[in-house]
């Protein structure tokens, strides 16, 4: 990658996809339901703690794409 | 002293036992001069991705996190479970904020968020009211630290009356602020791994065994009363938990890393690049958030506020006492021991990083910049350890004779007033175009009316913001912080009219920015 691109402005177009995640869990009316459960827990529970992994995982892939 | 659990007592102290040696040996660990501030302040930054984020965690995930979320959950229900967005929002924030940050800290040799405001924005009364809301804003904070390790040893049957009632946390506190005098960072780094373990195996064994005690999470939320389960749907004409729950996990993540001791870890990273790495491993301990605040529904499902053997410790502790009611409950004695060990550790780990950071900022950017300009390494070393000493040992006092409630206050009312410090310090990562007289006025009105509002509403954590007849419950900090960073966009061009802006000290450009 060039430098004056990315160590100047210090930004990658990979950054956007760290916003999904605010997205995922900051809107309520999206996952505030009891149905499905899925291994006896409500949507409301294991919905975040999925997002915890999926999240993970998508800092991750901005972390290696954008390392050097 | 009729009821207390031997067992569990015993390898409570063996682990504390342990981890103080840990203490006092991690001053030869990657041995530096610690007469310097940053070698005693810093670990001297030579620790390493996995290093980092041990500290890291033991500096987040403290021992009130894991008696308060879990309490919240058991009181409250869903909305306690913010703790768990919150922590999926904070780390992409870290990741874009603080490798730039730990850049310039590293090229100008600053040590505090104050040495960086000072020197990103040139204006030393900005750099003191960054200085005084990090003390200010931890020091209630350290002392909840301390009521973490006043309810584990209250559970272990430890019991007495005036003075002896407070002479294990005393001998708790004592040991760990001599080994934070004598090997500084290392300490609470070489104990994290511990702490780190022992929290690990406690979440995963407890929600395993209690899971097959009680067959499955469908007979856990069938305990839970209706109300508990989900957030309450918003009535008409306002926004509700639907406002509330977001800006709670959005404001308190903001909030976090701007805490003293956050910084304090990032800083002793070796590198950039070490610290990008924990940004994508951090959210590693979220996962183990999320099950100790499903912790909290399992203690409704085991019944413990009703069983009459915990009716005491709930009387003192109130639902703080919900996780050591459930952990006596379900577990055997040997295994209490480690729960609590964890936990007793856990507020050890973060207590040692918060009275470090505090002794930084005040050695730093109150004693060097008004008191002593011209202080050799030695003294300046000195003064820091003096000041970790005398920062514990008021935690310390303020607990012993200030009820816990004012602690809790103090420790919301700090969530508000660190926030403030965003704009100079995680927009400073990016810019330098505000000016430092705008920030100083964007903090002091987000500081005195974010106090007010939370002052109006009974210092409880979210405010109903009125616009046009509609109401939208909100985190009282991030309300504030909104109008901080408005006015201080609008003040900046009127400063820079006046003619009141200052070059900064390093003229920090944007070129300078290599991780």
């Amino acid at each position: 990658m060039s430098e004056s691109r990315k160590d100047r402005r210090g930004w990658s177009w990979w950054y956007p996809l760290l916003l999904v995640q605010f997205v995922g869990v900051l809107w309520p009316p999206f996952f505030n339901r009891a149905e499905p459960f899925w291994v006896g827990m409500p949507l409301f529970y294991w919905y975040q703690l999925l997002w915890v992994i999926a999240g993970a995982v998508l800092t991750a892939i901005v972390y290696v794409a954008t390392d050097d | 002293m009729q009821n207390v659990n031997w067992v569990a007592l015993a390898i409570f102290v063996l682990f504390f036992v342990v981890i103080t040696s840990s203490g006092f040996a991690a001053a030869k660990w990657r041995k530096g001069d610690l007469d310097l501030l940053h070698e005693w302040g810093l670990g001297g930054r030579r620790f390493g991705a996995v290093i980092t984020w041990l500290l890291l965690g033991g500096d987040l995930y403290t021992a009130y996190t894991f008696i308060a979320v879990p309490a919240l959950v058991f009181g409250a229900g869903a909305v306690g479970f913010f703790a768990v967005p919150l922590a999926i929002v904070a780390y992409p924030i870290f990741f874009l904020v603080f490798p730039r940050i730990w850049y310039f800290c590293r090229k100008h040799n600053y040590i505090t968020a104050g040495d960086f405001v000072r020197g990103r924005f040139g204006n030393r009364w900005l750099a003191l009211a960054v200085t005084i809301t990090g003390i200010v804003a931890t020091m209630p904070y350290l002392a909840l630290q301390l009521v973490g390790l006043q309810v584990v040893i209250g559970a272990l049957g430890i019991s007495g009356t005036g003075f002896a009632a407070d002479l294990p946390l005393i001998i708790a506190f004592a040991i760990l602020a001599a080994f934070t005098y004598s090997s500084g960072l290392r300490a609470p780094a070489s104990i994290a791994i511990v702490k780190d373990a022992l929290i690990y195996i406690t979440a995963f064994a407890a929600v395993v065994v209690i899971l097959i005690e009680f067959g499955g999470f469908s007979e856990i939320f069938a305990a839970v009363p209706s109300p508990k389960l989900l957030l309450a749907t918003p009535g008409p004409g306002t926004t509700g938990a639907y406002s509330a729950y977001p800006t709670l996990a959005l404001g308190s993540a903001l909030a976090l890393f701007l805490y003293p001791h956050s910084l304090t870890g990032i800083l002793s990273a070796r590198s950039g690049r070490a610290v990008r790495q924990n940004a994508a491993l951090l959210p590693g301990y979220s996962l183990v958030l999320g099950l100790l605040a499903l912790l909290g529904f399992f203690a409704i499902a085991a019944g413990v506020a009703d069983l009459p053997e915990y009716a005491d410790g709930f009387k003192q502790f109130g639902n703080n006492f919900a996780v050591p009611a459930l952990f006596l409950h379900a577990f055997p004695s040997w295994f209490v021991g480690i729960a609590f060990a964890a936990i007793g550790i856990g507020a050890l780990v973060p207590a040692a990083i918060m009275s470090i950071a505090v002794a930084n900022l005040y050695t730093r950017n109150i004693h060097r910049e008004f008191i002593n300009r011209t202080p050799t390494d030695r003294q300046e070393a000195q003064t820091a350890k003096w000041m970790s000493l005398a920062v514990k040992f008021g935690a310390l006092a303020f607990i012993m004779f200030v009820p816990t409630k004012y602690a809790i206050y103090l420790q919301l009312l700090g969530g508000i007033w660190i926030i403030q410090t965003l704009p100079a310090v995680m927009l400073g990562a990016f810019t330098s175009w505000f000016n430092g007289w705008a920030l100083l006025v964007g903090w002091a009105a987000g500081t005195v009316v974010g106090t007010v509002m939370a002052v109006a509403v009974n210092l409880t954590p979210t405010c109903p913001l009125q616009v046009a007849g509609y109401v939208f419950p909100g985190y009282t900090a991030l309300y504030a912080v909104i109008l901080n960073v408005t006015l201080v966009i609008f003040l900046t061009p009127v400063f820079n009219a006046l003619k009141a802006r200052r070059t900064p000290i390093d003229a920090i450009v944007t070129s300078d920015y290599h991780v």
